[in-house]
């Protein structure tokens, strides 16, 4: 069974018909890229995978479960489902290590000691043990966003969500952050991630999922989805952007 | 005819000034718990709640203070409930300061962005976690300047029990200007007493914002 199955699913925002019947299965350790024009309804897609955003009409599973909307099982949901945002997200009146210890205390009741640790573990699988007590807006934005990762990983999710992770980032800092991704996904993780970084889906991804006006318009291996598109809305995507 | 020399005038304005400096305390206490129940209602999801906070607000905010004071003293003895000056001066204040610092804190808590709520909903708080552990502390940071601001209005405010016959600072400088004759002096030590409670309100406020603002472009 797949782990995160979209049947059929549509979103209306007013007039605005965003997304128009989506299929899609991903399956446990899978990572998936989903590439695309902007305003093709890549970010909601993703919102509505872990219930930020409700959708119209068809049906989405995640983990055995049918996403809805009453409170407690969106709670359920999002523990089963993290996010990693374009703008980091960070609470800014919390250091680094107290962002990551937030959430597993106040909603998995830890205690202290236990949630500390386990921050500093989350911490240092981003290569940001020492940053514990510093705050985020001492961070350079590279770290700020693998504090985000590790804020995620704090509530060991078995899904992330990444959406455009790398788009508000200097040049110069998206490799720091596509590294810590990279072994999320050599780990097994499951990602499902919009991005704009083509030779890094090319690399990473499993599964590549071409976007276009509110549909899944191609979607296959990376290699071939790259090589040999066979659409020319794909065609002319990748001459754009490579 | 008995004279009353500079020392008896400033002596028997600053006992008035207490009043002033309690009615003020009772009304900034006391408006901000409300005020803190109107903001929470004015920022529910649910309508209803919502919906009677706004009313609250756009009337206390669209009605003078005096009338609200004379509602709260005339009004409430023409029901048959004797309140005392004070009384009636505290209740009024306090209901004047919560609509406006309710509605204060409701622009601070949207002024926290979206993202906060989308990062900490994903994280699985819910609605009132978020609130608690992520929005509060944040627009609390932010309230804090325009909150002290607002004390200088509930002081100045509460000149206007004056008329209902509570004896403070304005009440006390009348009396005794019926007394000594001595308008411009009276009158003068009086806007000076009330300065001196607001003055330090406003460089209060104003360092506070300087510091909010220096921590903010760090």
């Amino acid at each position: 069974m797949s782990l995160v199955r979209l049947d059929g699913v549509e979103k209306r925002f007013g007039d605005l018909h965003v997304l128009k019947g989506i299929d899609l299965k991903v399956e446990a350790g899978q990572v998936v890229a989903i590439i695309g024009k902007s305003g093709s309804g890549k970010s909601t897609l993703l919102g509505c995978i872990n219930g930020l955003e409700s959708h119209d009409d068809g049906r989405i599973t995640v983990d055995g479960k049918v996403v809805s909307e009453d409170a407690r099982s969106l709670r359920e949901l999002r523990q089963t489902v993290g996010m990693v945002f374009q703008q980091f997200n960070l609470f800014p009146h919390l250091s680094a290590g107290r962002n990551v210890m937030l959430a597993p205390m106040v909603v998995h009741k830890a205690q202290g000691q236990a949630s500390e640790a386990l921050a500093r573990d989350c911490l240092a699988k981003v290569g940001l043990a020492e940053k514990f007590d510093t705050y985020p807006d001492k961070l350079s934005g590279g770290q700020q966003q693998r504090v985000a990762i590790a804020r995620t990983l704090a509530m060991q999710p078995k899904i992330i969500l990444c959406d455009e992770i790398t788009s508000a980032l200097d040049p110069e800092l998206v490799a720091e952050v596509l590294k810590v991704v990279k072994a999320l996904a050599d780990q097994g993780m499951t990602l499902i991630m919009v991005t704009h970084e083509m030779a890094f889906a090319r690399e990473v991804a499993d599964l590549l999922v071409f976007m276009h006006q509110g549909r899944v318009h191609e979607v296959g291996a990376p290699a071939v989805l790259f090589d040999a598109p066979q659409t020319p809305e794909l065609c002319q995507f990748l001459g754009a952007v490579l | 005819m008995v004279q009353f020399t500079f020392w008896d005038i400033l002596r028997n304005l600053l006992l008035a000034a207490q009043w002033t400096v309690l009615l003020s305390l009772i009304a900034f206490v006391g408006g901000a718990v409300v005020g803190l129940i109107v903001c929470v209602a004015r920022i529910s999801k649910n309508p209803g709640p919502r919906w009677a906070a706004r009313i609250y607000i756009e009337v206390l905010q669209g009605t003078p203070l005096l009338m609200q004071l004379f509602l709260c003293f005339f009004g409430l003895s023409l029901i048959g409930l004797n309140v005392p000056p004070l009384a009636a001066a505290a209740i009024a204040l306090t209901l004047y300061t919560s609509a406006f610092l309710g509605e204060i804190w409701r622009g601070c808590v949207e002024a926290i962005s979206k993202g906060q709520w989308e990062a900490s909903a994903s994280l699985a708080l819910t609605y009132p976690e978020q609130m608690r552990y992520v929005i509060l502390p944040q627009a609390l940071r932010i309230a804090v300047a325009p909150t002290v601001g607002f004390a200088v209005q509930v002081v100045k405010g509460t000149a206007l029990a004056s008329i209902i016959g509570f004896v403070e600072l304005t009440k006390a400088g009348t009396m005794i200007n019926n007394a000594t004759f001595q308008s411009f002096l009276v009158y003068g030590l009086v806007a000076l007493l009330y300065f001196a409670l607001c003055f330090p309100l406003s460089l209060l406020s104003r360092r506070l914002e300087r510091r909010l603002n220096v921590a903010r472009a760090s």
